[in-house]
């Protein structure tokens, strides 16, 4: 496990974090601006005037929003800037290289690369300093979705084959829940949980989580196809997602956000939506004046749904009324 | 003889004194653009006095100053044995603060102008403060450095007032060019001042043109 204890206060900001983490995967730290994510990230690498070791002497990678890359360097000369300041080589050049998709472009100056391929670089070099652990602050926010799409699979690599841990901040969930293990919420400078990804995003209770952002993570395995979709088997129940996905036995991660799941009483039997599961109430919590987070058990899985109190209070939801949960969309890492 | 010597003499100062700003000018310009200390203007208006200040203020203050009874000639005078004043060690410290200004100016414009991101990312990839500032702030500041040079190697080259007041004119000592036009035109040798001062001209032309063509060269890369 990593501890991180950081203290520090800002004019009208104090972030106060005491936690552990694994030391193996990927730690998502979540939260909404202002939250305090970057200067959580900015104190465990010694970017904060809070005393302590200086950055170049902590042995931690950082992969900043900007790629800012050396301009006056090749991306070689970037790549190797952290390498030959190491104090060993643990990590393989040419497989972070092959890994990143970079080989290429390693004459190249930084001026001539797109925004994806130079995150690419800087994450190279970040990784061949040989860090015991890396920071990812937002490493996909100043792209566009486009090229977000294309370097999501490059994380998923990374996430596979490192064996450095990692800590990544991000404000998009979805991104959180595609690439993460463990996931860290903050709130104004705090923790406000800390835990296994999909035990923290099934959470009714957590702030952070209950608006747009709730939605559980959960494994299923693809076993079929038919029409363009793919049958996806969880538990004891079944998912229809469309799209093509091999069935090779391992399981995939997919998402299903509250806001795509609702819940009836009775069977619906004319409706578009394709997957309709049994399920159990296993908690209905309020969120605002509006609006309630309803978790629900299916197959041996959790299941959210954002529902209005008014619809609550018209199907007389309470835990353990047996209900159909109608899911409209599924999110699938590939 | 006539003509080059005093030449000769004033490149000599202008080489010693921008080798010598440079060296002391660029921790100057560094702290100046890192640091957030309250009394930051006072040490940059301290730094920029010499441009708005007249030579002679100058001239008259350093005169003091480095003369034997004065806080740094005694001690130099203890230490060697002959005086600042009327001495070309004498012109080049006057030059250095005279210059001051024109060498750490674009230094600092430059180091300024340079993403706090970079210094970071360089940190976190194992570098040290010192590290870093060489290996990412000095070259990525490399037109500052130009300018900076070439400021500084040209406004000693063309200084006059504190020259007179510090080093005289004494010949292959302190007889810098300036001081031998001005002496010419007094004597009505128009002939030799023109000489010297046509050479001037053609001088400080490359020289300003030379580092026109290089800022360009740098800033197509």
């Amino acid at each position: 496990m990593i501890h991180l204890r950081h203290k520090l206060s800002k004019r009208d900001f104090v972030l106060d974090v005491d936690i552990q983490v694994p030391d193996t995967g990927i730690t998502g730290v979540f939260g909404e601006s202002g939250s305090g994510k970057t200067t959580l990230l900015r104190c465990i690498a010694g970017l904060e005037q809070e005393g302590g070791l200086p950055a170049h002497k902590r042995n931690i990678g950082y992969v900043f929003q900007e790629p800012g890359l050396f301009p006056h360097l090749t991306v070689r000369g970037n790549i190797e800037y952290g390498a030959r300041r190491a104090a060993a080589q643990r990590i393989d050049r040419e497989s972070v290289v092959d890994m990143l998709g970079i080989g290429d472009l390693l004459e190249r100056k930084p001026g001539s690369l797109s925004g994806g391929e130079s995150q690419r670089v800087a994450i190279a070099a970040a990784l061949l300093r040989s860090p015991d652990l890396v920071l990812m602050d937002e490493p996909l926010a100043s792209l566009d979705r486009k090229r977000k799409d294309e370097l999501l699979p490059y994380f998923d690599r990374l996430h596979d084959e490192l064996s450095v841990p990692v800590i990544y901040v991000s404000h998009d969930i979805e991104e959180i829940s595609r690439l993460c293990d463990h996931l860290v919420l903050l709130d104004n400078g705090r923790v406000a949980a800390s835990g296994d990804l999909l035990d923290v995003v099934s959470r009714v209770d957590v702030p952070v989580l209950s608006g747009r952002n709730a939605g559980v993570v959960l494994w299923a395995t693809p076993v079929d196809h038919e029409d363009g979709l793919t049958k996806f088997n969880f538990g004891d129940g079944d998912i229809w997602v469309a799209g093509r996905f091999e069935a090779t036995g391992t399981p995939l991660r997919l998402r299903i956000a509250a806001n795509d799941v609702s819940i009836a009483r009775d069977r619906p039997t004319s409706t578009t939506i394709l997957n309709i599961l049994c399920a159990t109430v296993e908690e209905v919590h309020c969120v605002d004046t509006a609006t309630a987070l309803v978790r629900l058990g299916a197959g041996n899985q959790g299941l959210l749904a954002r529902v209005t109190n008014r619809s609550v209070r018209r199907l007389g939801l309470k835990p353990g009324d047996q209900v159909f949960a109608q899911v409209k969309s599924v999110t699938v890492r590939h | 003889m006539n003509t080059f010597g005093p030449m000769w003499l004033s490149i000599q100062l202008a080489l010693v004194t921008t080798a010598v700003l440079v060296v002391i000018g660029t921790p100057i310009a560094w702290w100046l653009s890192q640091t957030k200390l309250r009394f930051k203007p006072a040490v940059q208006a301290v730094v920029a006095m010499p441009i708005v200040l007249p030579p002679t203020v100058l001239g008259f203050y350093l005169l003091i100053l480095l003369g034997p009874d004065g806080a740094v000639g005694s001690w130099w005078v203890q230490l060697t044995g002959s005086a600042l004043t009327f001495s070309f060690t004498g012109l080049v410290i006057a030059s250095c603060v005279y210059s001051l200004p024109f060498a750490v100016q674009p230094m600092q414009n430059a180091f300024e102008s340079l993403p706090r991101q970079q210094l970071e990312r360089a940190w976190t990839l194992g570098a040290s403060r010192l590290d870093a500032f060489l290996s990412i702030a000095v070259p990525l500041s490399m037109r500052g450095f130009v300018s900076g040079i070439v400021l500084s190697f040209a406004h000693t080259l063309g200084e006059f007032g504190v020259v007179l007041m510090v080093g005289g004119n004494i010949p292959g000592e302190t007889r810098v060019v300036s001081i031998a036009i001005y002496d010419h035109v007094e004597s009505l040798n128009y002939a030799a001042a023109h000489q010297m001062s046509l050479l001037l001209i053609g001088f400080a032309f490359v020289v300003l043109a030379g580092m026109f063509v290089i800022n360009r060269r740098w800033s197509e890369r």
